[in-house]
């Protein structure tokens, strides 16, 4: 699995990173970015999943299965 | 102060300041989904009112539509727009791009995750010491000795202003939001907060210190600094915007605490379930509710709006609605899909929400540990305020 972070969509809610900063960082200004290349290890896709249901504004997608 | 008439029917003649409105809104927005969802009222000047989480983010979202040049739910007052004392309103919350673009950029960092992670020990210390205040006496005031006290110290320490001058600043705060309605005790939080924020920003130029008031005296926009009145705007924002809402969020949470204590046991006896709480009485509880200016004639889900009508952003009633959560009227305390806009969404997010959220997480967990089981007094009433920013201003409780 492998997510992504549309920064057009972001607005700085912060819920990704609260939920799996494993997964996600946040800069000064909120906007939000995946680790790394956005793969998920398999044991963190739960989070993966979490992050993408609680942002506010749909910003997080999933690109590869 | 207008005399209002009771409310007959709340599709057309709805009143946020009607008193069964203040308290206990829901019944009203679970109606209007159903029968009105986007509803009106001819009252103070007129204004739409959006009750669904697919009306209100779709309007969040269209800025070219929906405008922040007015974002006051009571008019006139802090959406009076530019004027002699706040030349360019409130930016950014106030402001479209991109006046909004530019000034939010200033504040971002003030409030983001590592900063507001270094403010979490003062305001563990700071809940601690107004639990001493009370705890040996069995019982408080949830609200007025302790939930109101926090945000104020807190956004005070971020201004670099006294937090000595604790309750002046809430009170005036309380003039222009809560009581908005008065149009003396209005005008008075309104000059209040702008002569002494305009001696303070004075008092900078000279002698900076490692504040936002200092920063944004001493900062640059298109290589010209900021004149007095932006840095007067942006700064008075964050006062008003810091105190009231945050303190509303952590009373209702203390009064659904203090009602159902089956919730308070539970948060006790899992404390890792606490920020998947926090999100859940954010949803339930959400305080604000902001107002947006039609630009142009338009056409709102069959509802003709004109240009230079009032919408209500009714982000609580969004965060009820029954087609984007389930048992949306329930408090859910292990809710783990919770997509709710409690501090909006689009470009005007709260620029505080981090410390929103970290200041609502210390305060519960504070009073969890010190006073694990606490109940509303029986003798005494719980009272709450309403409009911009709905939330308890008196919950005495026993413990």
């Amino acid at each position: 699995m492998k997510i992504a972070v549309n920064a057009d969509k972001c607005q700085g809610h912060a819920r990704c990173y609260a939920l799996s900063p494993e997964l996600f960082n946040v800069d000064d200004y909120g906007q939000s970015s995946v680790n790394g290349d956005g793969t998920v290890p398999p044991d963190l896709e739960n989070k993966a999943q979490l992050a993408i249901a609680n942002c506010p504004e749909n910003a997080i997608t999933i690109t590869t299965d | 102060m207008e005399r209002a008439e009771p409310v007959a029917d709340w599709a057309t003649d709805f009143d946020v300041m009607d008193p069964a409105y203040v308290a206990d809104p829901f019944p009203i927005w679970d109606d209007l989904r159903v029968s009105c969802p986007v509803a009106h009222t001819d009252r103070r000047n007129g204004a739409w009112l959006l009750t669904t989480y697919a009306d209100v983010t779709d309007a969040a979202h269209d800025i070219a539509t929906f405008s922040s040049r007015k974002i006051g739910v009571i008019p006139p007052g802090n959406d009076e727009g530019p004027g002699l004392a706040l030349p360019y309103g409130l930016p950014p919350i106030s402001a479209d791009p991109p006046l909004h673009t530019w000034t939010r950029r200033l504040l971002l960092p003030w409030f983001s995750n590592r900063r507001v992670a270094s403010l979490e020990p003062m305001t563990s210390q700071l809940c601690n010491q107004l639990i001493d205040g009370f705890i040996g006496t069995g019982h408080a005031d949830a609200a007025a000795d302790y939930a109101q006290q926090i945000p104020v110290r807190v956004i005070a320490n971020t201004l670099g202003v006294p937090d000595t001058l604790a309750d002046t600043f809430t009170g005036w705060v309380r003039d222009v939001l809560e009581f908005a309605d008065d149009p003396e005790r209005r005008s008075r939080g309104r000059h209040g907060i702008v002569n002494y924020l305009l001696e303070e920003i004075e008092r900078r130029k000279a002698d900076p210190q490692d504040d936002l008031i200092s920063t944004l005296v001493h900062t640059r926009h298109d290589d010209e600094p900021l004149d007095d009145g932006m840095v007067l705007g942006i700064a008075s924002l964050v006062l008003i915007a810091g105190i009231d809402t945050t303190w509303s969020a952590i009373g209702s949470t203390l009064w659904h605490l203090a009602t159902h204590p089956e919730h308070s046991e539970q948060l006790v006896a899992e404390p890792a379930l606490l920020p998947t709480a926090v999100e859940e009485f954010l949803r339930a509880y959400s305080p604000v509710t902001m107002a947006r200016v039609v630009t142009a004639d338009t056409e709102f889900h069959g509802c003709p709006m004109r240009a230079g009508d009032k919408v209500l952003m009714n982000f609580p009633a969004a965060n009820r609605d029954p087609e984007m959560f389930e048992r949306a009227d329930e408090v859910v305390l292990d809710r783990a899909i919770n997509r709710h806009v409690a501090f909006g969404a689009g470009i005007h997010r709260c620029a505080g929400s981090n410390l929103a959220r970290m200041e609502l997480t210390i305060a519960v967990q504070t009073w969890l540990n010190r006073i694990p089981s606490f109940q509303l007094a029986d003798d005494q009433d719980v009272t709450w305020a309403g409009g911009q920013v709905r939330g308890p201003r008196s919950i005495p409780v026993t413990f």
